[in-house]
């Protein structure tokens, strides 16, 4: 065989190797999302957004895991973005040339795709130690606890998304700030955080897309409760969550639970993709 | 004042870091201390009788993240290539917004698709068939033996490879994009075939992004936990075939301590520390890797 030729079909079994590669994925990827859909959709009703999960998930609805939900996701959002912004404008606008700028932000990459199951473990293991020494074993479990594991995994994307947004802006704009007079923290505050606000946004979207499909983390912190939260008081106590809802019904026998297992997978996974698809959106709007 | 309010965030990542590990050291102690190094090359685990040996799920996370890998490498790598040298203009960016999106999809939906459909579409129409065709006796057949209900390791594998796919595919592509257009286009005017530009000039170029991203990949089915938990069949001990049932660090920790207590609580919790020092080392190399590229 001519080199010419050996290097036709070689590339011909590489083209086609690719065009299968990708027909391969779309494939698989495809038949889950026709269940998904299939499945999910079936069991929507409005039941499902008034009624309360029972136990073995034979009838009612999914109230208390999307209220769960809502509220851990909320609070771990509120911690993140507090803690991530500040940390992320640290990196950005302070950290220059610092070895602990150098270790937070090489840090902060490895933290962003640690084992979600550690922290909630870790969590757990310190809500252990305090409600122990605080003699107070009925507050194991609580949504307070679900919210933080929540929140530590949220926070290293707040912070690469802020540091990646900040940098974006010009120098111009700084310095412009600086020779009106104005303190450097001032600058951060008044200017570079108002040009860069799509920018924050965005990593408070991306970070809530992360943790509101999470399971694991949830398993030993939150633990899941039949009823919905009533009260303020509630967040010290057992929470449910859609994931968690789901992780119970799937290993539950009858057709029932299995139903609501699909159809509380469809929700979380449009709450994810909807979230992620408008933080792109909003993300590149912010890079332009 | 807000510098320093911003500095204190900063560190408390660090904080947050070292705590994680304090934890799992501190809780896993008790456990280290009984069983020693014992613990980490032995895979008896009885909690009847409180012995406990972490091999068992260490050996079966290695390997489903490894066979997970296999599959999911050169899907990655082609469906990258496909859509940076050879999908139609118009197509090439909506496509790549998916493949996004679904690096995305939580992992318990993977799961759950995997115990639901994936596992016994396997168990009846591929484990069943390929261990009646050997002898039960033969090396092939002592490879392909298990019990035939679809939770084994390969179908941990299976699923796990579907789940970090569009995550690797998204990595690859970006590492492809950051080619220079000019070197690319000087290779093809030298008469190079696709495969050429590709074997020879993109994948030197961003080989070590490449790695990085192929062991980030890795890390995440390392520690991954909903998309094993249902389809592994969660048995202690090592494999003994490829369609055995295993379990993983992350499945074995899911599955048991929300029941466990004091020696048995300290065991699991010790495995999560022989998992939590296997992916910070995998990440963090993976990272210096990815940093180095700079894309």
């Amino acid at each position: 065989m001519s080199r010419s030729l050996q290097r036709r079909v070689a590339n011909f079994i590489f083209t086609v190797g690719c065009w299968l590669a990708t027909g391969i994925a779309v494939f698989f990827l495809a038949l889950l999302f026709w269940t998904l859909f299939g499945k999910g959709f079936a069991g929507l009703s409005l039941d499902i957004f008034t009624k309360d999960a029972t136990s073995t998930g034979d009838a009612g609805g999914l109230l208390n895991g999307i209220l769960g939900s809502l509220i851990m996701c909320f609070l771990g959002m509120v911690f993140a973005l507090m803690i991530g912004i500040l940390a992320g404008t640290w990196l950005s606008e302070y950290s220059e040339g610092s070895k602990i700028g150098e270790a937070v932000r090489f840090l902060n990459d490895v933290l962003l795709s640690a084992p979600s199951i550690l922290v909630g473990l870790a969590v757990s293991i310190y809500v252990y130690l305090v409600v122990n020494a605080m003699h107070a074993p009925q507050f194991t479990f609580s949504g307070l606890a679900g919210a933080a594991a929540l929140g530590l995994l949220a926070t290293p994307i707040v912070v690469r998304t802020t540091e990646d947004m900040l940098n974006l802006q010009p120098s111009a704009l700084r310095e412009a700030g600086v020779a009106l007079g104005a303190s450097r923290g001032l600058v951060v505050r008044q200017i570079i955080w108002r040009a860069a606000k799509t920018g924050l946004l965005t990593g408070g979207l991306l970070g809530f897309a992360r943790i509101s499909g999470e399971t694991a983390p949830l398993l030993f912190t939150a633990l899941g409760n039949p009823e919905h939260f009533h009260t303020l008081s509630d967040l010290i106590h057992p929470m449910s969550a859609l994931p968690l809802l789901i992780n119970t019904f799937v290993t539950q026998p009858g057709e029932n639970a299995v139903a609501f297992a699909w159809t509380g997978a469809l929700l979380v996974s449009l709450a994810v993709l909807s979230v992620n698809v408008i933080g792109r959106y909003l993300a590149r709007g912010a890079r332009q | 004042m807000f510098r320093s309010a911003c500095y204190t965030a900063a560190t408390f990542l660090l904080v947050v870091l070292a705590g994680i590990m304090g934890a799992l050291l501190i809780g896993g102690w008790p456990a280290f201390q009984k069983f020693g190094f014992s613990f980490f090359y032995s895979s008896v685990w009885d909690p009847s009788n409180d012995i406990y040996g972490a091999a068992g799920p260490i050996v079966g996370t290695l390997i489903t993240a490894f066979l997970s890998l296999l599959m999911a490498l050169p899907l990655a790598i082609g469906v990258a290539v496909f859509l940076v040298e050879f999908c139609p203009r118009i197509l090439a960016q909506p496509i790549a917004t998916v493949v996004d999106l679904l690096a995305g999809v939580p992992s318990i939906v993977y799961g759950m698709w995997g115990f639901f459909v994936f596992a016994p579409w396997f168990a009846a129409h591929v484990q069943l068939p390929i261990s009646q065709s050997f002898d039960p006796e033969s090396f092939w057949g002592k490879f392909f033996a298990g019990v035939p209900n679809g939770a084994n390791v390969f179908t941990a594998s299976v699923i796990l490879a579907i789940m970090i796919l569009p995550y690797m595919a998204s990595i690859f592509r970006e590492l492809f994009l950051s080619v220079p257009a000019a070197v690319r286009e000087a290779a093809y005017g030298l008469g190079c075939t696709t495969f050429d530009v590709v074997k020879s000039v993109m994948i030197p170029f961003v080989q070590r992004g490449m790695v990085g991203g192929t062991m980030l990949g890795f890390g995440r089915a390392l520690g991954e936990t909903m998309a094993v938990t249902y389809v592994i069949g969660n048995a202690h001990g090592f494999p003994k075939s490829l369609f055995d049932s295993g379990a993983t660090i992350a499945s074995t920790i899911a599955n048991e301590f929300g029941e466990a207590t004091g020696l048995h609580q300290s065991a699991l919790i010790a495995m999560g520390l022989v998992l939590f020092l296997m992916t910070f080392a995998v990440l963090a190399l993976a990272r210096a890797l990815l940093n180095s590229q700079k894309i």
